[in-house]
C-alpha cells in the first residue's frame, strides 16, 4: 500500500432537507414500530382503575396514526428533494443506472462487503455520497415505506373520512381481506427493524475504517475527502 | 313485472290472508328500513311497495352447503321476514323447505324458469364444486354446476347467501379437496349480491331481500359486492367492549379474572378488528347476544378465507411456508438476531481483512498528534 495523502477538506455532501429528511424519518420509523408492536401484542397492564379513566391503548395507536402521516408526507418532500436537491441528494443516486455506476456497485460490493483489499489502494475510489449498495438499500427501504403506506392507509382508511386515506381504501379487498393485509403491514415491520440494524452498522463501520466523518455528515452535512480527489474532480469539470 | 302475466297476490295481500294485522305488516316495514339504515320517510316507501309488486318469484339452490343460512333466516326476529317471503309466497324451489319432492320439485323449478325467464331472484346457498368434474355434488342427476349455470341463465340477479357461495368458507380452505368454488368466480355475467357469513344474520338476509322487493333494484354493493348497508362497519368499531381496548384492559386467557369483567378479546384472538359485519349492532337472535357478548372472540366468519387466516385464539397469524408454529414474530426475530450477529461477524473480518489500512490510519493519525502545538 502506497503512503497516501490524509490532508482532508470539507465538502458540503447533504443539504439541510436531505438532514431532516433523515432525522425526520428516523424517528417516525421508531415511533411506528414501538406504537405497531404495542398495537400488535398490547402488554398486559393491569389496573384497578375503570375503563372510562383509561385511554393509554388509544393515544398509542393515535400517535401511530400521526407518525405515519409524518412518514407518508416526509417521505414525499424527499421525493420532491430529489429533483431540486444536488447531485447527491437527486433520484439518479438510487439505482446504478450506467456502466459507472455498475463498476461502482461492483467494487463496493468486493471491498467493503466482501472485504477484499485492493492491490493497489486507490482513493479515487472513495464514494462522496451514498455508496451504491448504500443507495440500493435505499431504494429498498422506499419500497418498504410503500408497502406500509399502502396497507396501513388501507385499514386505516375505514375509520376515516378525509379524503388521502381513503385513496387505499381498495387496498384491503386488493389483498384478500383485512386480515392478510394487517399480516404483510406487521411482517414488514421486521423489515424496517433490519434494515435499521444494517444501516447503523454499516454507517458506524464507515466512520471506523474510513475516518471521513460518515457519521457527523448526517448532522452537519460535511464529508471529508482528499485532497488529490478534489483535484480529479476539477480536471473532470473542466 | 308484468302484471298481465302475474296475476298473484302482493306481498301485503299475502301477509294479510296469512292473519297478520296491518299494524304487524307496518312493524315489520319499520323494523327492515331501519335495519337497512334507510330514514323514516322511506318506510312508507317500502310499505307502498309491498302493497303493490307482486310476488319476486324467488329460487333457492342448495349446494355444498350445511343449511345454517336457511336457518338463519327463518328464525329472522320479526316472523313475517320468515313466514311471508321464505315460506309462504316467494319460494318456488327450495329443496329444504318447499313440500314438494324429487320430480314435483324439478318440474316446479322449470315452470318457475320458463315462465319468469328474467324475472326471478336466483339464490344461492353453498359453494360448486369444480374437481372431478363437479361429482361432488350433484342434486337430480345433473351436477351443482350444471344446475347453477342452468338457473342462473334466466335470473335477473343471484345473491350469494353466505360464505360458502360467496366465499367458499370450510370446504374451499386449504387444500380444497374439491375445488369449491365460490358464485362470482363462475357466473360473471348476471349481478351478484354477496351476503358472507356463517350464517349470515338473518335479518341483513331479510333486509337483502326486501330491498330488491321495495326498491326494484340491488342494494348499494361494495367493492366486494356485499350489501354496504350491513358491510361498511368493521365489528371492532361497533363493539360494546370497544372501550377496553382503548384502555387497554384485555383479556389474557379465557378463565381469568378479566374475562369475568367482561375486558376486550383482541389478545385472545378476536378477529373483530378485520372482519366487516353488522353483529355489533343488529346481534343475533332477536338481538340478544353474539359471540363477542357471550365471551368469545369474533372469528371472522363473513371475510374471506376466513379458515386459512391461522389460529382462532391468537392475534398473530403463522407466516406460510416457516412450519406451524412460526408466527410473524418469531421469524421477524431471528431474521433480525442473524443479521446482527452477521454484523459482528463482518466486523471482526473487517478488523482482519482490512488491519493495513487501519493501522495506517492509526500511525498518521499518531504521528499528528506529536505535531499538536
Amino acid at each position: 500500500m502506497t503512503t497516501i495523502s490524509h490532508d482532508f477538506k470539507r465538502v458540503f455532501v447533504w443539504e439541510a432537507p436531505v438532514r431532516l429528511f433523515h432525522w425526520i424519518n428516523v424517528l417516525a420509523i421508531l415511533t411506528l414500530a414501538a406504537t405497531g408492536i404495542i398495537i400488535g401484542n398490547p402488554p398486559a397492564i393491569m389496573s384497578g382503575a375503570e375503563a372510562t379513566n383509561q385511554y393509554w391503548f388509544g393515544i398509542n395507536r393515535y400517535i401511530h396514526f400521526i407518525s405515519a402521516y409524518i412518514l407518508t408526507f416526509n417521505m414525499l418532500y424527499r421525493m420532491f428533494w430529489s429533483y431540486m436537491g444536488n447531485k447527491y441528494a437527486n433520484w439518479k443516486q438510487f439505482f446504478p443506472y450506467n456502466k459507472k455506476g455498475i463498476k461502482n456497485t461492483l467494487f463496493v460490493l468486493k471491498h467493503h462487503v466482501l472485504l477484499q483489499n485492493e492491490k493497489v489502494y486507490d482513493f479515487r475510489k472513495n464514494i462522496i455520497g451514498h455508496n451504491p449498495i448504500a443507495a440500493i438499500s435505499y431504494s429498498l427501504l422506499f419500497i418498504l415505506m410503500l408497502i406500509q403506506i399502502f396497507t396501513g392507509f388501507g385499514l386505516y382508511a375505514d375509520n376515516s373520512t378525509w379524503f388521502f386515506p381513503k385513496l387505499f381504501a381498495w387496498v384491503p379487498s386488493f389483498l384478500g381481506g383485512d386480515m392478510n393485509t394487517r399480516l404483510i403491514h406487521h411482517i414488514t415491520t421486521w423489515g424496517f427493524i433490519i434494515f435499521t440494524i444494517i444501516h447503523v452498522y454499516l454507517a458506524m463501520w464507515h466512520d471506523w475504517l474510513e475516518g471521513r466523518g460518515e457519521i457527523s455528515s448526517m448532522f452537519g452535512g460535511y464529508k471529508f475527502i482528499r485532497k488529490e480527489r478534489l483535484k480529479k474532480e476539477e480536471e473532470k469539470n473542466d | 313485472m308484468n302484471a298481465a302475466k302475474n296475476k298473484q297476490d302482493t306481498y301485503y295481500e299475502s301477509i294479510i290472508k296469512n292473519g297478520f294485522s296491518r299494524r304487524d305488516f307496518m312493524t315489520f316495514t319499520a323494523f327492515m328500513a331501519a335495519y337497512m339504515g334507510y330514514e323514516t320517510s322511506s318506510i312508507a316507501q317500502i310499505a307502498n311497495a309491498l302493497k303493490t309488486t307482486p310476488r319476486l318469484p324467488i329460487i333457492w339452490e342448495h349446494y355444498q352447503e350445511c343449511t345454517c343460512c336457511s336457518e338463519s333466516f327463518i328464525r329472522t326476529d320479526h316472523p313475517i321476514a320468515a313466514n311471508i317471503i321464505l315460506d309462504k309466497v316467494s319460494l318456488d324451489y327450495t329443496l329444504t323447505l318447499m313440500a314438494a319432492s324429487g320430480h314435483q320439485a324439478e318440474a316446479a323449478k322449470k315452470a318457475t324458469m320458463e315462465k319468469y325467464k328474467g324475472e326471478y331472484i336466483l339464490c344461492v346457498e353453498g359453494s360448486v364444486p369444480l374437481g372431478e368434474e363437479g361429482v361432488f355434488c350433484c342434486i337430480a342427476g345433473k351436477t351443482a354446476l350444471e344446475q347453477l349455470k342452468e338457473a342462473a341463465a334466466g335470473a335477473k340477479a343471484i345473491i350469494a347467501w353466505g360464505s360458502c357461495a360467496s366465499n367458499g368458507c370450510v370446504q374451499s380452505s386449504k387444500p380444497n379437496p374439491t375445488n369449491a368454488t365460490p358464485i362470482h368466480k363462475i357466473i360473471t355475467d348476471k349481478p351478484i349480491i354477496r351476503v358472507p357469513g356463517c350464517p349470515p344474520i338473518g335479518e341483513v338476509m331479510a333486509g337483502v331481500i326486501v330491498h330488491v322487493i321495495a326498491f326494484g333494484k340491488l342494494p348499494e354493493l361494495d367493492r366486494q359486492g356485499r350489501p354496504k348497508a350491513f358491510y361498511a362497519k368493521r365489528v371492532h368499531d361497533s363493539c360494546y367492549r370497544r372501550p377496553y381496548f382503548d384502555a387497554g384492559l384485555f383479556v389474557e386467557e379465557f378463565d381469568d379474572e378479566n374475562a369475568k369483567k367482561g375486558y376486550c378479546l383482541y389478545k385472545v384472538g378476536c378477529k373483530g378488528p378485520v372482519t366487516y359485519n353488522s353483529c355489533g349492532t343488529m346481534k343475533w337472535n332477536n338481538g340478544v347476544s353474539y359471540p363477542i357478548q357471550s365471551g368469545h372472540g369474533c372469528f371472522g366468519c363473513s371475510e374471506d378465507n376466513f379458515w386459512d387466516n391461522g389460529p382462532i385464539y391468537e392475534r398473530l397469524t403463522n407466516v406460510p411456508g416457516f412450519g406451524i408454529e412460526a408466527n410473524a414474530d418469531k421469524v421477524g426475530m431471528v431474521a433480525a438476531g442473524v443479521v446482527a450477529g452477521a454484523a459482528v461477524g463482518h466486523a471482526i473480518a473487517s478488523k482482519m481483512s482490512k488491519r493495513k489500512e487501519l493501522k495506517e490510519r492509526i500511525v498518521s493519525g499518531k504521528d499528528l498528534e506529536k505535531q499538536v502545538e
